[in-house]
């Protein structure tokens, strides 16, 4: 057994860290579009368009169904073989794709669940005053749904965070993969992969202070 | 003036309503009496399509639905032409008192922001809950959130205002100021159809008392004659009962 090359870590630490934007970005892009389309997913799902609903239902059950590799790799590497106009697409967009596909179908699932949380007198009393189902579902429906999917929501966020990692499959330079070349060239493995564990866990480590934070902020509505 | 013919909701083989005729005329007070389980509550949720009745008319201002055959539009008109208040007040708790008031005029109505907050806080000055209008339904009483409650509906200005049972599921410390407030839409000559237990209030504010009974109008007159001298057996002996 050898002594670990602290110098050789501390020094790679800079390094790793000047990708820590790219990876956030993808994660908090991916966030936004997958809680738009899970929240019309679970919508539809609780609603039940005529139509409709047998495609979200396969939606859902396909992206959860199957490997979120499998799904990048078959957006980048499969999809351009069949659709020309997606020869152009590059790493960082098929990642921030296939995560949002993915992780709206596992966020739609928890935001119905919470959906059909909310309290029923909730729903009469937005009908009650006549708002259209549109309306009823943005302004009194979600916000509540979206307090008690929080937790659940955040959790996400963070495989998410993880998730992008997969992007380097995609030849994305992100903390990932600027770790594998940097430890191809100095063979030293342990180290590299170390130091780019610690520093996942550490932006783990800070979303999770903020979920305390954002869930204290949610339920001040609630607070007797 | 409001006018409803033939009114049927049947649950399953059941007619919850069997055919309700009613008019009521601008400013009338009405309140509905009878043992539970026999429509009153229904025919309130019916006339705001919370239950979706079978058959009949509704008529409520210019807004006249034949129901069987009632669209989206036609259900959110008459939804916009009268005003609930429930049992369990269903203030949205995601809002404050003064949101909670201002959620119809803003999204429903379309007003400006600054007029419907001008309102909602006229509003709350009404119902005695001024100093509430940043609290949220669960830091505030049960009579507090039943004011802000009937509040919300005052601020609609809607042609009708149902009450269904607005104080049973109050503790008794609190019945008396959500009747007082009552009393007081009452002297606007806000015209109200009033499902209620309180049978002195009913003698009080009412200009109309209703009998139901198994999904029929049974006996109505003035409370005096209704509560006092009452004709149908059926009548007396809830009366008596209640007393």
């Amino acid at each position: 057994m050898r002594a670990l090359d602290l110098d050789y870590m501390l020094g790679l630490v800079p390094v790793i860290l000047g990708y820590v934007p790219l990876t956030l970005f993808m994660a908090a892009v991916a966030m936004l579009c997958a809680l738009v389309l899970a929240s019309l997913l679970a919508v539809e799902r609780v609603i039940r368009v005529p139509g409709l609903d047998w495609l979200v239902v396969l939606f859902i059950s396909f992206f959860r169904g199957t490997p979120l590799l499998v799904q990048l790799f078959l957006f980048y590497y499969g999809l351009p073989q069949v659709l020309s106009f997606l020869t152009q697409i590059n790493g960082v967009t098929a990642a921030i794709m296939g995560l949002t596909l993915h992780f709206s179908a596992y966020m739609a699932e928890a935001i119905r669940a919470a959906i059909t949380g909310v309290d029923r007198s909730q729903w009469e009393a937005a009908q009650s005053i006549g708002m259209t189902q549109a309306q009823m579902m943005r302004r009194i429906v979600l916000p509540q749904a979206g307090r008690i999917a929080a937790p659940t929501l955040v959790n996400y966020f963070i495989d998410m965070i993880k998730g992008t990692s997969l992007a380097f499959t995609l030849g994305v330079t992100e903390m990932m993969g600027a770790t594998q070349k940097e430890a191809s060239g100095s063979f030293l493995y342990f180290e590299a992969f170390l130091v780019v564990a610690i520093l996942y866990w550490i932006i783990v480590e800070v979303l999770s202070q903020g979920q305390k934070q954002l869930e204290t902020h949610l339920n001040k509505a609630y607070a007797r | 003036m409001i006018s409803i013919r033939g009114l049927t909701k049947r649950f399953g083989s059941t007619a919850v309503l069997d055919g309700i005729d009613l008019d009521i005329a601008e400013g009338e007070r009405v309140v509905v009496i009878g043992p539970s389980g026999t429509g009153k509550s229904t025919l309130l949720r019916c006339l705001n399509f919370l239950d979706r009745p079978d058959a009949g008319t509704i008529a409520i201002g210019d807004v006249s639905v034949d129901v069987a055959r009632a669209t989206k539009r036609d259900i959110l008109a008459l939804r916009r032409a009268t005003a609930f208040v429930f049992q369990n007040y269903a203030l949205f708790a995601n809002k404050t008192a003064k949101e909670n008031i201002m959620e119809a005029l803003v999204t429903v109505q379309g007003r400006p922001r600054e007029e419907a907050e001008r309102r909602a806080r006229e509003v709350l000055a009404e119902t005695g809950l001024a100093e509430k209008a940043d609290s949220y339904p669960a830091a505030l009483s049960g009579g507090q959130q039943q004011r802000v409650g009937i509040g919300r509906a005052m601020a609609i200005g809607a042609e009708l205002m149902l009450f269904d049972e607005p104080t049973s599921a109050l503790d008794p410390e609190w019945v008396g100021e959500v009747l007082d407030l009552m009393r007081r839409v009452a002297a606007q000559r806000q015209t109200m159809l009033i499902v209620t237990h309180e049978m002195q209030f009913a003698r009080e504010i009412a200009d109309r008392v209703i009998f139901m009974e198994g999904g029929r109008i049974v006996e109505q007159g003035p409370p005096g004659q209704v509560l006092e001298a009452p004709h149908d057996a059926r009548l007396r002996r809830f009366l008596r009962r209640v007393a």
